[in-house]
């Protein structure tokens, strides 16, 4: 049976780990592939690298960035933020990148997610969802799109996403656990792997997550400011009965 | 030797072969593809498209295999040595049979799971139980004895293959941290003697 993941996201911004709480007043908290490479010694599954300043700084950091990952980690990894065409996501799969994350352009143009499923194979596209009460949101939370989000999840994977990546809006930075209603729905709706994101506080709140079908989750906060964290974690959800690598 | 058909892990099969003791060359010289100590058809991605970027050492492949110089195919790398797949487009035909889709709750197969030998196999000396990481939707069905593992995802799926000078896993050695170092190593020693 598949492990249950613990997938560490860094947050960044000019090839610099941040991380907003609610998407915003970001601290700076160190170098990416440096952090990514503690992360895997401490058991990261996989790591996700989120540029969220790609479309103001451009692609050049985050370039450089995955490259010197990819030569460094031995666990997987995502890279996005700002993947708006093809070739953006041609470019980080190809500097070394495991999977790429599409969001707002995945809205914008549904069919970006068949193309690139049919390139790079559906296990490389994955598509990430942001959530403001049960309906899709773009850039960094602030535009509502009309759609509902379980509706567009859907969608997403009918065109070729391999994986979701469901961010709660309303539950990031809070730590006070998973939106558990939106990722149970969600898991429900598709048979791709789900990715709880935003609000994880305790092993118990990744736990609820994969009890409401999760097949993995997503931590920021909590391991960034305690990296061994993250060892903790896993020992006290394979305690609860989760198979989790250790 | 990396056969280059622009797969995306390119890079991090070099550096992990690199990290297990090889001198990896990524290459497309059909010449250097037939002579080659070892060849790794590193894949992600469509099979057609990875059929497609392979055509032209496709030659030069199949006369190594008919020297017996050993072939390490991953993922959709070990697809391709296989006959016509459910994404469509067709692999080489090294080996009999075809690649199907996965049929289970949760598709892709994407995560670390635990690889149960199914026989002795020095490539995957030391591995018994270890997690790797897979990230497919598709897999080989063999025709005949040729599956040196399997990994339980709702029903067994192969994850490593050898016959003769051809071998391949399904996972990600390169991804797969110590338990993927120790396979390449395997690997390498296999090549060696193969």
């Amino acid at each position: 049976m598949v492990k249950k993941r613990l997938i560490p996201c860094l947050d960044v911004a000019g090839g610099r780990v941040v991380k907003g709480v609610r998407f915003e007043s970001l601290r700076d908290v160190g170098d990416p592939v440096e952090l990514a490479e503690r992360y895997s010694e401490l058991g990261a599954d996989e790591l996700v690298f989120l540029d969220i300043a790609a479309s103001i700084e451009g692609r050049g950091p985050i370039l450089e960035l995955v490259e010197r990952a990819a030569e460094c980690l031995t666990v997987p990894f995502t890279a996005g933020g700002g993947v708006a065409r093809l070739e953006d996501a041609r470019a980080l799969l190809r500097a070394g990148a495991d999977k790429v994350a599409i969001n707002r352009a995945a809205v914008d143009d549904p069919s970006l997610l068949a193309r690139l499923a049919d390139e790079f194979g559906s296990q490389a596209v994955v598509c990430a969802v942001d959530s403001r009460r049960g309906e899709v949101v773009t850039h960094g939370g602030r535009n509502g799109r009309g759609l509902g989000t379980v509706e567009w999840a859907r969608e997403a994977v009918r065109r070729g996403a391999g994986e979701l990546l469901v961010t709660s809006i309303d539950a990031d930075g809070t730590r006070d656990g998973y939106d558990l209603e939106l990722t149970g729905a969600i898991a429900a709706a598709v048979r791709v792997p789900v990715i709880a994101s935003g609000g994880a506080g305790q092993a118990s709140h990744l736990a609820d997550a994969f009890a409401v079908g999760a097949e993995a989750a997503l931590v920021a906060s909590i391991v960034h400011e305690r990296p061994e964290r993250l060892r903790e974690l896993k020992a006290e959800l394979k305690e609860a009965g989760w198979a989790v690598r250790i | 030797m990396l056969a280059d058909y622009g797969a995306g892990n390119t890079r991090s099969v070099c550096a992990a072969l690199a990290r297990a003791g090889a001198e990896p060359v990524v290459s497309t010289e059909p010449a250097e593809i037939r002579e080659a100590p070892l060849v790794v058809i590193a894949g992600v991605g469509h099979v057609a498209s990875a059929a497609r970027g392979l055509a032209p050492v496709e030659e030069a492949l199949r006369q190594r295999v008919t020297a017996g110089r050993p072939i390490l195919g991953i993922c959709v790398g070990m697809q391709l040595l296989f006959e016509e797949s459910d994404e469509g487009g067709r692999g080489l035909g090294l080996l009999a049979g075809p690649v199907r889709r996965l049929e289970a709750r949760r598709v892709p197969h994407m995560g670390w799971n635990a690889l149960a030998p199914a026989r002795d196999s020095r490539l995957l000396d030391g591995l018994e139980g270890e997690d790797v990481y897979f990230a497919h939707s598709f897999a080989v069905e063999p025709f005949g004895d040729v599956a040196i593992a399997h990994v339980d995802h709702e029903g067994a799926v192969v994850a490593a293959i050898e016959s003769g000078s051809l071998a391949g896993v399904q996972f990600h050695p390169e991804r797969s941290g110590a338990a993927g170092a120790r396979l390449l190593e395997n690997a390498l020693a296999w090549s060696r003697s193969a």
